[in-house]
């Protein structure tokens, strides 16, 4: 299987705090793999090298191949359109409606005419089980129904990987239970790859092919599901059963 | 007892040492970031298609958030003025040159001043929150993860859009000033309008008028550089947003003062 993202031997300083030391991951072409770890651990340092906001001191990170941090800005905005992220708070703009939101990255990318992007939204609005919710404005939309509008902003360009992060933080179960139903639609009918950010243990054995957990500033475990749950390690054990003690103290 | 003295002395000539030191560190920081932030501002705009229906958004904005309080401000100020102004030049008998004192200091000075602090009270710390708070809830790290830059789409149009507005604010600010001025000199010092005008226009040139103007435009540039750094360099959630946003003002403020003087001094000197 071809690898579509790469972490090799990354290092990762914030003054004196060494986060990722010698961080080895490869993540495959229409994979889902979850990313855990405890508070503090990496997990956002890991999405933000992955989109090329953060550049690491050592090691490269490879997109399709491409070293991310020889990309100059052109270059980085074009392999952005292929990357698709929900946010944690779902990060919409509140100044726009759902319909301005959604069409943010393709005014970006794209010459689409206004009819071809009413017909986008319209449709990414209605694969995430929203539709008709274009003009509202993002204060009038309940958490769930963010994340999904979100959902919508993320797959607006057809990406090829799209990014979770914590996807179910703050939802209700059965709000929990729709995000994870959509993210298994998502790599069904798009065939994306899918990098979800979670601590909830049950939203990433569900949704999940592989999981890859941070600890010692590396990914110290990789492995699929069952693997997991097999683990000798007690350090994933005890972050699976949610006994691991965490940077949250 | 001397030495445990001594002891405690120096400690605390060291802290005030070690406190300034991180003061001056951080204050050149601050420089460093708002410059840095400025000189990429100036590559985006012309490397980046500009959004200019922001940029018309923007200015929109700070003249419907400012232009009430600015004219209020250069209001009274002009009250002010020509009234302290009757009564100091009132003792040499002057009084009939009121119009003339008050139409320098306004269009050169006050004017350009006092209006920029209330665009650094109001439009900066505008600025800094509404962007304080794109940083916390990710917004900012929204756009640049769909392959935009923020730059293009959040500073430039609001640096564009005051750098414009301050000067035009300050045309406004002048008029109303030197008006505020007239009512008092026709009430306290018995001049009559017409006299007063006339001896408005006859006192000021052109380039009292310009280098007001100009000073306001670089005060208007310096106020949404700052803010705009500030807002995009906050942290720490909500209470983040507060402490930004005082810092932007705060900041902006003491650059417009310290500003003012070089940029006068340069003014004169060409």
């Amino acid at each position: 299987m071809k690898a579509i993202v790469e972490f090799k031997q990354i290092r990762k300083t914030f003054g004196d705090k060494v986060v990722l030391e010698g961080a080895d991951l490869a993540i495959y072409k229409g994979e889902t793999i979850t990313i855990i770890g405890g508070s503090g651990m990496g997990k956002s340092v890991f999405l933000k090298l992955l989109l090329g906001v953060f550049k690491p001191d050592l090691g490269d990170v490879l997109f399709d191949g491409q070293k991310i941090s020889d990309m100059g800005e052109r270059r980085l905005s074009r392999m952005r359109r292929r990357i698709g992220m929900l946010f944690q708070g779902a990060a919409l703009f509140d100044s726009l409606t759902v319909r301005e939101n959604i069409a943010y990255p393709l005014r970006e990318h794209f010459e689409y005419s206004e009819d071809e992007i009413s017909e986008i939204v319209r449709s990414k609005l209605e694969m995430v089980g929203l539709p008709g919710t274009e003009e509202m404005m993002p204060a009038d939309l309940s958490g769930g129904m963010k994340k999904r509008v979100g959902l919508a902003r993320a797959i607006a360009t057809d990406p090829d990987v799209i990014l979770y992060d914590e996807p179910t933080t703050g939802l209700d179960p059965a709000n929990t239970k729709r995000i994870c139903n959509l993210i298994l639609e998502m790599q069904k009918r798009l065939n994306v790859t899918s990098v979800v950010v979670t601590h909830d243990m049950d939203a990433a054995f569900s949704v999940t092919n592989r999981l890859a957990m941070l600890y010692d500033r590396k990914f110290g475990f990789v492995g699929t599901s069952d693997e997991a749950r097999s683990s000798k390690e007690p350090i994933v054990q005890n972050f699976i059963r949610g006994e691991m003690e965490t940077g949250d103290g | 007892m001397a030495s445990s003295a001594d002891k405690i002395n120096s400690r605390l000539h060291l802290t005030f040492l070690e406190l300034t030191g991180r003061r001056i560190l951080s204050m050149l920081r601050i420089v460093g970031g708002v410059s840095s932030l400025a000189i990429n501002s100036v590559r985006v705009l012309f490397t980046y298609k500009l959004a200019g229906n922001e940029v018309v958004q923007q200015f929109v904005a700070i003249g419907n958030k400012s232009f009430s309080i600015v004219t209020l401000i250069s209001f009274f100020t002009g009250l002010v003025v020509a009234l302290q102004l009757s009564v100091g030049l009132g003792r040499f008998g002057l009084k009939l040159y009121v119009g003339t004192i008050v139409g320098l200091s306004i269009f050169r000075e006050l004017g350009p001043v006092l209006t920029s602090i209330m665009i650094a009270a109001r439009v900066g710390s505008g600025i800094a929150a509404e962007l304080g708070s794109m940083v916390v809830t990710e917004q900012v790290l929204a756009i640049e993860a769909m392959g935009a830059n923020p730059i293009q789409k959040l500073v430039l149009p609001r640096v564009i859009a005051t750098t414009v507005a301050a000067p035009i604010l300050t045309t406004m600010a002048n008029a109303v000033g030197v008006l505020g001025g007239m009512l008092i000199s026709v009430s306290e010092s018995g001049v009559t309008p017409k006299f007063y005008l006339d001896q408005v226009s006859k006192s000021l040139i052109l380039e009292d008028y310009t280098s007001g103007i100009i000073k306001a435009a670089f005060f208007g540039f310096f106020i949404s550089i700052i803010s705009c750094y500030e807002g995009l360099n906050t942290y720490g959630g909500t209470e983040g947003v507060g402490r930004q946003t005082t810092k932007a003002v705060v900041y902006s403020s003491i650059t417009i003062f310290v500003s003012d003087f070089f940029l006068t001094k340069l003014i004169l000197y060409f």
